[in-house]
């Protein structure tokens, strides 16, 4: 693991309270879109979904390089893989649960195994795609991709990690896959802050309890925290965005200066952040851990606040689960 | 850098001694191992072996150049096929062929990619080589790059749904660097084709999905060349050869019998096999 710039900070960075949430997609197409403009061997494809996963701005400004696969996925994966293989580092996007679920295979043989240089850039991960409902709602996907060998999974927290983010795997060869949200997230990385892939950011280490959070769920654990704190627990907040490779170090401290460990995720509790994080500490520094995320079940339609409410994603419902969680040991 | 150029070997005869040398070299290597896919491998050799050793530019000694031609393996199971076509063409040493299915050893039981360089995509998984095929030859035309890409499929192959998605983008994106080969041998594990899941009529599918397609002889050597000739000049669509072959092919016991799909021969059948071969 190589070094940690970028722990130790405290709290949110400057300013971003002031700026509007922005949708992780959002920032996605506009990054494409300068990365098409400095780098030739950048291509993207996309399954009819364009609009929505914005890699439509690519395909405005290079249509010679944007490949529209229609609706068939599956295809669309194996035909990054051959163009990765021609020299090019292809970007494809739709929705996560399409992405992940219905050309798994695809991605298992052809990206993984052949260990080919795609980047798997899906959009609409977790319940906050909101009003289409449980077809629409990744709440797996990151289980899928974190099981298969060679595959790096990373969850932005905000717009300014996707950027570090996209931009970083663009360099990075290997499989990859980024979840990215519908719903606009408000700001909470600082300005100045790099991604690396593998590296957590740590925004507090709690003395009481840490949350290990990623994606929507670290701007949820902030607040939490914040809560938390005038109750006088002294609450950490970590943006564990790369789920694999888990950054095991810093995990391991954060689990050694507190007795009680807190994972949120918009994703099941079986097999995304949760589970990684139980996997690792139950081997190797056993410590309580209270998984918050959907409850091994599906989504459902309603406004993105609603269905976070009703899934306890809320900062209050955090804050609950945290006394409770604290009761018990 | 010793490049293989196009049009090496153009001569049929030679290139039937070459399939005769790839056949026996097949059985050689599923008697070694107890296991793997007979059936499929013999049905695809004279194709495969048309298509390596006329066609295609490659460089055993840098197996990434950048200006080769790809072969895609599509149907993994003949994987047996592929080495012995790569023995024959100075890829590894033949005693290699010994350890196919072996631990550790680089012929793994499907075409492994990061195991054996001159792979080009790992395959096993049916349905899957055509797209990777689309996308490697969409690559090398935004490069300007002239070298083209082949992909063999079965015939049960192509009732994967992904095969024909890869043919509608073929043909959407008028992929003309790509030649795509069905090895009809009319057979699959469970039985006939036509039985298991009806896909005939074979040719009007792929040509209405816009493709150029092309019925062969599979086991013509001649025919196969004219086809390959043919698939060159199409310009502004994919071709398809539907190579009308037989399982097991060159070996009579093994030849049309569905159980020979995944069964190896004894050391006594690969002895009669060997001459039958030599014979015919
Ligand atoms: C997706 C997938 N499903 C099932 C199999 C198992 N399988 C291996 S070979 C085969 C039959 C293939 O028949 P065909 O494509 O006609 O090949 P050939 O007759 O040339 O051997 C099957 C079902 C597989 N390898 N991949
Ligand atoms: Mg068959």
């Amino acid at each position: 693991m190589g070094e940690r710039e970028n722990k130790g900070q405290e709290a949110r960075g400057k300013g971003q309270e002031e700026r509007k949430p922005k949708a992780t997609r959002d920032e996605y197409g506009e990054v494409l879109l300068e990365l098409g403009k400095k780098r030739s061997d950048i291509v993207v494809l996309d399954a009819d979904l364009s609009s929505s996963t914005k890699t439509g701005k690519f395909a405005k400004a290079f249509p010679d390089r944007f490949f529209n696969m229609g609706i068939a996925e599956q295809d669309m994966i194996g035909t990054a893989a051959g163009l990765s293989l021609a020299g090019k580092v292809p970007f494809a996007s739709t929705f996560a649960v399409f992405e992940t679920g219905r050309a798994w295979d695809q991605i298992r043989l052809t990206v993984c195994y052949s260990n080919t240089n795609v980047k798997l850039v899906a959009t609409h991960g977790g319940i906050t795609v909101g009003e289409d409902g449980a077809s629409h709602q990744a709440l797996e996907d990151i289980s899928l991709m974190r099981s298969l060998p060679n595959m790096t999974v990373i969850v932005p927290a905000d717009a300014t990690e996707t950027a570090s983010v996209i931009n970083t795997v663009s360099e990075y060869k290997g499989p990859v896959y980024v979840r990215l949200g519908r719903a606009k997230v408000p700001y909470v990385m600082p300005d100045d802050y790099r991604f690396r892939i593998g590296n957590a950011f740590t925004f507090h280490v709690g003395k009481d309890v840490n949350i290990i959070a990623a994606g929507i769920t670290v701007a949820t654990a902030i607040k939490a925290a914040e809560i938390l704190k005038k109750d006088g627990i002294d609450t950490g907040v970590i943006n564990m965005s790369t789920i694999k490779p888990l950054d095991e170090k810093t995990l391991l401290s954060v689990a050694r200066s507190s007795k009680l460990i807190i994972t949120a995720e918009e994703h099941s509790i079986i097999g995304g952040l949760g589970g990684a994080v139980c996997e690792f500490l139950s081997e190797n520094h056993p410590v309580p851990v209270k998984r918050i995320g959907i409850r091994d079940t599906f989504g459902c339609s309603g406004n993105p606040d609603d269905l976070l409410k009703i899934h306890g994603l809320t900062p209050e419902d955090m804050v609950r689960t945290v006394r409770k969680a604290i009761s018990l040991i | 850098m010793s490049v293989i150029t196009k049009g090496k070997v153009s001569d049929v005869d030679k290139l039937k001694d070459i399939a005769k040398k790839v056949r026996i070299n097949i059985l050689h290597m599923l008697t070694k191992a107890g296991s793997g896919h007979t059936g499929g491998s013999l049905s695809a050799v004279d194709v495969a072996v048309a298509i390596y050793f006329s066609r295609m530019n490659f460089n055993p000694d840098d197996p990434y150049w950048k200006d080769r031609d790809r072969f895609i393996l599509s149907k993994g199971h003949a994987a047996p096929l592929l080495y012995a076509i790569m023995a024959e063409a100075g890829y590894f040493p033949i005693d290699v062929l010994n350890n196919l299915r072996k631990i550790e050893s680089p012929l793994q039981g499907h075409p492994c990619c990061k195991s054996l360089p001159g792979i080009e995509v790992s395959t096993g998984s049916l349905g899957q080589g055509l797209s990777v095929a689309n996308g490697m030859a969409l690559g090398l035309r935004l490069d300007n790059n002239p070298a083209r890409v082949y992909c063999i499929m079965g015939d049960g192959e192509i009732q994967e749904g992904q095969v024909w998605e890869a043919a509608m983008t073929a043909a959407h994106y008028k992929i003309d660097n790509l030649c795509a080969v069905v090895d009809s041998n009319g057979l699959q594990i469970d039985g006939p084709v036509q039985k298991v899941m009806g896909i005939a009529p074979i040719h009007d599918k792929w040509s209405a999905f816009g493709w150029h397609v092309i019925d062969v002889d599979g086991h013509n050597m001649k025919d196969i060349l004219g086809a390959l000739d043919a698939s060159e000049k199409t310009k502004g669509r994919p071709t398809v050869l539907i190579a009308n072959t037989t399982k097991g092919k060159g070996v009579s016991f093994f030849e049309d019998k569905v159980e020979y799909h995944g069964i190896t021969p004894t050391p006594e059948e690969y002895e009669k096999a060997v001459k039958e071969i030599h014979n015919g």
